[in-house]
């Protein structure tokens, strides 16, 4: 096991994407009680119906932080809403570098970011509905 | 001596370099304790209570010796007092779902310090719940010691105040509480409250005398005091066992059962409902004979000991806090601290890589960490097989996961 590879500590100390996007809709918060670690999501949907933008920001340990930090870097990727959809909790473990990397008890703190990214694209969807293109 | 006590303990021969720091959440096995549980299900593994065979009444003595056994080490007048549970968080729940079920009215209050444990304080938040009672916190100081000024006392302990539950040693402040002096103020105060002192954490560190502490209930837990998994136990005043309810019905507790109407049993079957946990508490036994073999002046001692050793080390460290005293004798070995800029979660993973074995979260006592502005801390405890290598190691762990995360 080699959770604190380069790249995730290159994505800890210098997160991709990071800080607060002002958007409407867009915007989720979560946080995770049992260790504390908060992370907020913004997306910006484009006129295309696509991801323009996306930022997180919030405070955590090395695999919350860096795990949203390579999420934003893939949306941004990935573009269009049907694929981004199509990210999974795999896909999120997969960045880090597979299951055998993370260790079950810190699912959490990976996949924080990835529920917070979840609630922000619904409510960036209602967006999205409400205003059709 | 320290070297001597790990030979004890099975799982450092086949795990030379494991390095335990996390004694408060679980301590480590001794021998004696597992070969007793194996004796029982070896020799004689068949159930109590009114057995005729020989088998029948081997386990029985066995298990109202363990009984007896406890009853002697923290001076209990009779081991009939002693009720047998499956934790710590059972007695609790024992003492108030009967007790407390019985007695805690609408209007009533219930004191609590901010520095207990969920176990110590969920069933009493849910009983006020319950009953329309208030709960009244005791707040702490800067040394993470209970605020002991006449105000806030006088505060926290009115008139309408039916029990105090306090933790005599905290799990995560590592703070000793002068319990039998907070016991006198609360009922100079109120003479009418009852206390309940959670001992799970005293209980393997320190000398216990629940008589002479003046508690009216105490809870302690097998695993924590060097014993099995799933046996607890409390222990209360005969009076008050005989005037509360049963907790649990059914098999075991019973003098007659009628179609329409049962008599229960008298102490201390009627609060041991159904098939008991008999290897565990025979486990109990056992541990409580290991403890008493080191003697707990001993693990007191060496318990200061490491504490000194422990805090000058760790204030070594840049950027690292430890929560409570810092003064080796009024403290247990329980260290919880935060590092600037290394979260709790990373710390804990950093130091598994190198075999250590510390804890980080809000240890169960969120309230506390809430109270103390802190979400979670990393906590290293220490057991009577902990060495200064082994805080030596720690340290080193500590060193290590700064390097890689700081700057
Ligand atoms: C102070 C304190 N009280 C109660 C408990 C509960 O013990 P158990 O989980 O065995 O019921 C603990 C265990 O973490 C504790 O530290």
């Amino acid at each position: 096991m080699d959770l604190y590879r380069e790249l995730l500590l290159d994505h800890y100390k210098n997160p991709r994407n990071f800080g607060k996007l002002k958007t409407g809709k867009g915007t989720a918060f979560e946080s995770n009680p049992s260790c504390g670690d908060k992370i907020g999501v913004a997306i910006k949907v484009n006129k295309k119906g696509e991801i323009g933008k996306i930022s997180f920001w919030g405070e955590g340990c090395v695999v919350s932080m860096a795990a949203a930090s390579m999420l934003t870097e893939e949306v941004m990727k990935r573009k269009k809403l049907e694929n981004i959809k199509k990210i999974n909790e795999e896909t999120v473990l997969e960045m880090l570098g597979g299951k055998k990397n993370v260790p079950p008890a810190r699912f959490r703190c990976a996949l924080l970011g990835f529920n917070t990214l979840r609630s922000a694209l619904m409510t960036g969807l209602v967006l999205v509905k409400e205003h059709p293109h | 001596m320290v070297r001597e006590n790990k030979k004890y303990f099975p799982i450092f021969e086949t795990q030379q370099d494991l390095v335990y720091l996390d004694s408060a959440a679980s301590a480590l096995r001794p021998k004696a304790v597992i070969d007793k549980e194996k004796e029982y299900y070896e020799e004689y593994p068949v159930n109590i209570h009114r057995g005729v065979y020989r088998l029948a009444e081997r386990a029985g003595e066995e298990y109202e010796f363990a009984r007896k056994k406890l009853a002697e080490f923290i001076k209990a007048k009779i081991p009939e007092e002693i009720v047998w549970t499956r934790n710590a968080t059972e007695a609790i729940n024992l003492a108030a779902g009967t007790w407390g079920e019985k007695y805690v009215k609408n209007g009533d209050e219930i004191a609590l310090t901010i520095m207990e444990h969920h176990a110590n304080l969920v069933p009493w938040q849910q009983l006020a719940i319950r009953k329309g009672a208030k709960l009244k916190y005791l707040d702490i100081n800067e040394e993470g010691k209970p605020e002991m000024n006449q105000k806030n006392w006088n505060k926290w302990i009115s008139k309408k105040t039916k029990i105090a539950a306090i933790t005599q040693a905290s799990n995560v402040l590592g703070t000793i509480n002068d319990v039998k002096a907070m016991i006198q103020l609360i009922k100079q105060i109120n003479p009418r409250v009852k206390v309940l002192v959670d001992g799970a954490q005293a209980v393997p560190r320190m000398k216990v005398d629940v008589d002479d502490m003046g508690a009216d209930f105490y809870a302690a837990t097998g695993h924590k005091m060097y014993g099995p998994n799933g046996v607890g136990w409390l222990w209360a005043r005969k009076e008050l066992l005989e005037e509360m309810p049963p907790y649990q019905t059914g098999g075991g507790m019973i003098e007659e059962v009628k179609k329409y109407q049962t008599i229960f049993a008298g102490l201390p079957d009627k609060f041991e409902a159904g098939t008991v946990n008999i290897p565990g508490v025979l486990g109990l036994g056992a541990a409580v004979k290991f403890l008493n073999g080191l003697g707990m002046t001993n693990i007191r001692k060496h318990e200061i000991e490491i504490n000194r050793y422990a805090l000058k080390r760790l204030k070594e460290i840049r950027g690292l806090k430890v929560l409570g005293s810092g003064e080796p004798e009024e403290r247990t070995g329980i260290y919880s601290f935060w590092v600037d800029g290394v979260h709790p979660h990373d710390l804990a993973q950093i130091l598994s890589g190198e075999n250590i074995a510390v804890r980080a979260g809000h240890h169960c006592a969120q309230p506390l960490h809430d109270r103390l502005g802190l979400v979670a801390t990393t906590r290293a405890s220490i057991g009577v097989y902990t060495s200064r290598a082994d805080v030596d190691k720690l340290i080193n762990g500590i060193d290590k996961a700064i390097k890689l995360l700081r700057g």
